[in-house]
């Protein structure tokens, strides 16, 4: 992130503008995705002319980069014309897609209205493993010829990759196919659980081993020791700390109108066809709740040793059931990144840290206890 | 420079305000920029219709104490310089609105 971008997020913060939103326009997509969180069927939409009435209120509201997103963004037939009235309004968009219905026409199109960005879900180089996680046969080559067709117009290309357990062999391929064709490329190592709450597609989630050797391959984390150093553990500046952007200067809306503070977060705070955009961006008792949370509220993560250094998703915590507890997700990446396990780990395999309780005698009514913190190699 | 300037702006631009400042997004390399007042002036008066000279007129040297050719003699370096980041399309003749954004929003 560039400086400015930061300053950018930091005013943004200070004044309360929602700096950047995703909005997803559909949840159907044309393809079928083996990890994806989302249940493509139509459960009312918002028209055309509910969108662009979202889009003029969170234009007034500050709204500065818009992502528009799915499901896949093309299943819409009124795409370029949201597209159109976005631009008008002079936000700076990104697009999320499989770009598998883009060719030389809508790629002209796209540059025309001046995108910003397209970012475009590629798994492997392989037809076989792409088109196996898509479902869709010849899914792989249609990808790649509309990123041929968008590159030719000069738009900036970013390739997003989720690796599992599909395609974990398969990342330097994609990074090296994104080079060859002029693209950026991202790597994601997280399956997210269905937005309904069903957990059974985390069985894709790379394993420890796999993780770990992602993590010292230092063509994508720089300096391998460096990266997986051991934490030190949180300071009085990381207790108060916020976890993301999530509901501070960003947030999200479904297709139905559903504002949610990510995504990732599906804590529903209203819905934009019943309240003003901004009024659920200032008012909403569940925002204002994200808002208030910092690491020190934490009860868990505040204690742990990987709790400044975390890439804890306050939404996958609130997946699992506390928005103030930990995101075990999270807590895989950074065992699998330092070797050291999180207290949620330890928690979880019935070895918490220790509390080593010094016995009271009965003259003393309030029992002493210290906390064990355990260091080393530990095998999961 | 002799002779009127127009300015208008860039299609491919995605503008902001934040606070008191104007963000702007130039398509050409994904820059972020933020304009100063002056700036934020003849982005926001860049109709493609009004010459350079009456934006100084009415916008600048109402609001700065500062001479007319002083200030006309800035407006066309800051001009330029915004054309070349692809923020500003200027020319000498009036230019046709129907690529350009239509004015950036201010927050509530």
């Amino acid at each position: 992130m560039s400086v400015l971008m930061q300053e950018m997020g930091d005013r943004a913060l200070q004044l309360g503008v929602p700096l950047s939103v995703q909005v997803d326009l559909t949840y159907r997509c044309n393809e079928q995705c083996v990890h994806c969180y989302l249940d493509h069927e139509n459960h009312g939409e918002m028209t055309t002319a509910e969108i662009k009435h979202l889009l003029k209120e969170m234009a007034d509201a500050g709204v500065f980069i818009l992502t528009l997103s799915g499901g896949e963004i093309f299943m819409r037939r009124d795409f370029f014309e949201i597209l159109e009235y976005a631009r008008e309004l002079t936000f700076c968009i990104k697009l999320k897609t499989n770009a598998v219905m883009i060719r030389e026409h809508e790629a002209a199109r796209i540059r025309d209205l001046g995108v910003e960005s397209i970012q475009i879900s590629i798994y492997s180089h392989r037809p076989e493993v792409h088109d196996a996680i898509t479902k869709v046969r010849g899914s792989l080559r249609r990808s790649i010829n509309a990123i041929r067709f968008l590159k030719s117009q000069g738009l900036k290309v970013v390739i997003a990759n989720v690796l599992m357990t599909e395609n974990m062999d398969d990342y330097q391929g994609v990074r090296a196919l994104a080079e060859e064709l002029g693209a950026e490329s991202t790597l994601d190592p997280t399956v997210t659980p269905m937005m309904d709450g069903d957990r059974s597609i985390l069985k894709l989630n790379a394993g420890d081993s796999a993780l770990q050797k992602l993590f010292r391959d230092e063509a994508l984390v720089g300096d391998a020791e460096e990266f997986c150093a051991p934490p030190l553990p949180p300071d009085a500046d990381s207790m108060d700390s916020l976890p993301c952007s999530a509901g501070h200067t960003a947030c999200y809306v479904s297709p139905y109108g559903e504002f949610y503070p990510c995504v990732q977060f599906p804590l529903s705070c209203g819905n934009v066809r019943q309240q003003r955009f901004i009024d659920i961006w200032r008012d909403s008792e569940q925002l204002k709740e994200v808002r208030s949370i910092r690491l020190r509220n934490l009860s868990s993560c505040s204690q742990c040793v990987h709790g400044s250094t975390c890439t804890r998703c306050p939404g996958l915590a609130f997946m699992e059931g506390n928005m103030r507890g930990p995101s075990t997700a999270d807590c895989e990446k950074s065992f699998a990144r330092t070797g050291i396990p999180s207290n949620n780990l330890l928690a979880k395999r019935g070895s918490a840290p220790r509390l080593v309780q010094i016995q009271s005698s009965p003259a003393l009514p309030v029992p002493a206890m210290t906390n064990v913190t355990l260091s080393g190699s530990f095998t999961w | 420079m002799n002779g009127k300037l127009y300015l208008s702006r860039s299609p491919r631009i995605a503008a902001r305000k934040l606070g008191d400042e104007m963000l702007v997004m130039s398509g050409q390399g994904s820059t972020l920029f933020t304009l100063n007042p002056t700036a934020t002036i003849l982005w926001q008066a860049a109709d493609g219709a009004t010459s350079l000279d009456e934006i100084v007129d009415r916008r600048i040297c109402s609001e700065f104490e500062v001479g007319r050719e002083e200030a006309l003699r800035d407006a066309e370096v800051l001009a330029e310089d915004l054309a070349r980041h692809g923020i500003l399309l200027v020319s000498r003749e009036p230019i046709a609105r129907q690529d350009a954004p239509a004015q950036e929003q201010e927050q509530q």
